[in-house]
């Protein structure tokens, strides 16, 4: 019994170790809080001068701002694939890693919602989307569910954790005071007793069947922004899983490369484990080889009948202005990380750290692959204008735009990760049967 | 030892309490029924004689003479004649109410004849000026076309084709671009929140952004919108062909149709089977002019169903010569 109080006193130490006010933090935070001061400064130029700020005109209407928000979309996916798919067919590896997910997905999709206003011509006219609002228009139904999507993320997230705030206002002593209070107030006066803990299973429970059709839906329906147009390249019925699967390869990696940091800095290698890097390797190979399958079907069809119009952005992408990209984000982002993963090897930490970055940089510019080259080439010639208006250039202003919702998503991260145990410690402390306790099967 | 502070401020409420009886607010109940009971009196007074006055004023709208009035949803109704008054609406109302209702009993409609264009550009000169546009906005635009070099170029007057399954209507969040019952799709600039989805649905790239502050926007300030002109221009929103649907209010021909100088244009109504040309003012039967000219439709096959027709390039009155313009300024 006493062994039994000292491992659990050992894990909870070990797992509240990395809440505290570090001077990396201070300065990781400095330099986001920096970071983010000034792109919103170019945000200050786009609402004072108009969206001509950025680099998009009347026919690459779309730029930057919409590829930036499909990836935010994609990756917020992955708390619906580890917490609610894997969780729900009851695979217990995922354990340490699914609050990592959950706040991924939580950052993700908050800002997913922010992106797309930075992408409006009149944000001070958000509130009609909701006065005036068409429930005809696919733009409704994304408002609708990312909203609700990012409501249960958020609920997920903080139901799962209830148990841990009050694990950590219990035993962490060494926060000021108005830090602790906050824990009491966040944990809802939860105590260890049955009747509680099967209220808390059974919301998560039912949290987690209501996310697996929502995610699904936001991505769906943020494909079909695209797919409900009759541009060529756009006109696929393919689009909705095609979003999807991609959704789950770039989830994934940013899982991998968070896992990476939160193993190194707040030295939990005996929670997140080599095993685990080996793990989300293997299911990182499994996603990519759907989404590659996805991607014959999406390339390989148009480009063997090279219709007229489809032709033309095909030609682009495969051997014309976006060829690099396109083969870069292909071969870099997508086959390459294949064959390496199938290696024992390459699944170790740093390995896959390095594929994981890629793959997640492949996928940012794979939206952008999606998004832009169609637009380029409409059914009609583009004539007497400018040629800025021919071919999308970013501007400066629009980078540092689309970077002010990167350094806000890694904000969210470090805040969530840094106050809340990353690792749930109940849960581990149950795994490991140092909590005597209620039946956890149910879960 | 944190409870020790707890309990003594636990007791000073309980001595609190103890004391309430003689709490100087208890003691007055009585001078405040005294208060409401003067208070209620005065009340009652005045609704009386607000009640006896609002009778009086009733008696003098009274005529007694009934008027007989059709509304309009097509009822007959009596009206004393005192209470007759005309409806007034601010101008951007009234303008607002009749742009999106339409000219009744009209379908408007577009034919053009590829045979005559040579690219005079007039019809993009007219526009630009009578919407307040700048050189790289195009209501209208003429494209030089060619399908491969075996079939001829030629030169292509494009608007907005005014879709009657318009796939920009289908996708407006806002119910700011909208189709009208006499044919002409609209764009709102009041309502458009500037997200593009209109454009990117648009296969004919009919459509466009103030990316920046339009070019008459100092001039054009505190103008009543007119939303059948598109006037003022409104950063960050949509602007598009309207087809002019303020000269059509007026019984006039659209901008551009009356200042081609080379008769490209018919314009008229579908119901009336009649369109006149814009050059020579010559009135035909659209049927029949569509009929004996093999006339077609821009990108029919994606369902779009458009109001504008085109004859093609049989027999053209000019040699094909591609444009020496040079390319506008960046914007």
């Amino acid at each position: 019994m006493d062994e039994n109080k000292a491992t659990l006193d050992k894990i909870t130490e070990d797992l509240t170790f990395h809440i505290r006010i570090t001077r990396g933090f201070k300065i990781w935070m400095g330099f986001l809080i920096l970071g983010l001061g000034v792109c919103l400064y170019a945000y200050t130029l786009q609402l004072r001068f108009g969206l001509g700020v950025a680099g998009i005109r009347d026919y690459v209407s779309w730029g930057l701002y919409i590829a930036n928000f499909v990836f935010f979309v994609a990756t917020s996916l992955i708390g619906m694939l580890i917490s609610g798919v894997l969780g729900l067919i009851g695979i217990k590896w995922i354990t340490p890693i699914a609050r990592i997910a959950e706040i991924i997905a939580v950052a993700f999709a908050a800002l997913a919602g922010l992106v797309i206003v930075m992408d409006m011509g009149r944000p001070d006219r958000l509130a009609y989307v909701f006065l005036y609002g068409r429930f005809q228009s696919p733009i409704l139904w994304d408002v609708t569910v990312v909203t609700t999507y990012f409501v249960l993320s958020a609920l997920l997230l903080f139901v799962t954790m209830i148990s841990d705030i009050a694990w950590v206002h219990k035993n962490v002593d060494h926060l000021p005071g108005w830090v602790r209070k906050s824990y009491k107030m966040l944990s809802l006066n939860w105590t260890d007793t049955p009747e509680k803990n099967a209220i808390i299973r059974r919301s998560a429970r039912i949290l987690l069947l209501l996310i697996i059709p929502c995610a699904l839906a936001i991505h769906t329906v943020t494909s079909w922004l695209f797919a409900m147009t009759s541009r060529a390249g756009w006109d696929s019925t393919l689009f909705g899983p095609y979003f999807v699967t991609g959704a789950f390869v770039s989830g994934t990696s940013a899982v991998l490369i968070a896992m990476y940091f939160f193993q190194k800095n707040y030295k939990l290698h005996n929670y997140i484990t080599d095993g685990h890097f080996d793990k989300m390797g293997k299911l990182l190979v499994l996603l990519m080889l759907v989404y590659f399958y996805f991607n014959i079907n999406e390339f390989f069809v148009p480009g063997y009948k090279l219709k007229t119009a489809e032709a033309i952005t095909l030609y682009d992408l495969f051997s014309g202005r976006f060829a690099f990209l396109f083969w870069a984000v292909q071969i870099g982002g997508l086959v390459l990380p294949i064959i390496l993963l199938l290696f024992r090897k390459m699944r170790a930490p740093l390995p896959s750290l390095i594929i994981a970055l890629a793959v997640f940089i492949g996928a940012w510019f794979k939206r952008y692959i999606i998004v832009v080259p169609t637009q380029e080439h409409p059914y009609l010639p583009i004539q007497y204008v400018p040629y800025n208006f021919k071919i999308y250039t970013p501007t400066l202003t629009e980078v540092a735009i689309t970077l002010a919702s990167i350094f806000m998503v890694l904000i969210i991260i470090t805040v969530l990760s840094k106050f809340f145990p990353v690792i749930p410690i109940r849960e581990t402390a149950l795994e490991r049967g140092l909590l005597k306790g209620e039946d956890n099967s149910e879960l | 030892m944190e409870e020790q502070p707890k309990n003594e401020q636990q007791q000073d409420n309980q001595n609190r309490i103890n004391q309430e009886p003689e709490d100087p607010k208890q003691v007055s109940r009585r001078k405040f029924l005294r208060n409401f009971g003067l208070v209620a009196a005065g009340a009652a007074a005045g609704a009386a004689a607000l009640f006896s006055g609002d009778l009086f004023e009733k008696s003098k709208t009274k005529s007694g003479k009934k008027k007989v009035l059709l509304t309009q949803d097509n009822k007959l109704v009596e009206v004393d004649s005192l209470e007759l008054k005309a409806v007034e609406k601010s101008p951007e109302e009234s303008m607002q109410l009749r742009g999106r209702e339409g000219i009744q009993g009209k379908r408007w409609i577009w034919v053009i004849d590829l045979s005559k264009c040579r690219n005079a550009r007039q019809c993009i000169a007219a526009c630009q000026a009578a919407h307040h546009l700048r050189h790289d906005q195009f209501h209208i635009n003429t494209l030089e076309m060619q399908e491969n070099k075996h079939t001829p170029a030629y030169h292509m007057p494009k608007p907005c084709q005014h879709c009657d399954n318009p796939p920009c209507v289908a996708v407006c969040p806002v119910d700011a671009t909208f189709k009208r019952p006499d044919g002409p799709v609209l764009i709102d600039n009041e309502r458009c929140i500037g997200c593009r989805f209109c454009i990117a649905a648009c296969p004919y790239s009919a459509r466009m952004l103030n990316w920046i502050k339009p070019k008459f926007d100092d001039e054009d300030k505190g103008l009543p919108y007119n939303i059948e002109l598109n006037i003022p221009q409104r950063i960050g929103t949509i602007t598009k062909c309207l087809m002019s649907s303020d000269r059509l209010r007026e019984g006039k021909l659209p901008y551009c149709v009356s200042a081609c100088p080379n008769g490209v244009y018919y314009f008229g109504d579908e119901n009336e089977d009649s369109v006149t040309n814009g050059t020579t003012k010559e009135t035909v039967r659209l049927s029949k002019l569509l009929n004996e000219n093999g006339a077609y439709q821009l990108l029919a096959e994606l369902g779009t169903k458009p109001r504008v027709y085109y004859l093609p390039p049989k027999n053209r009155l000019f040699p094909f010569e591609p444009s020496k313009e040079a390319e506008p300024k960046k914007i």
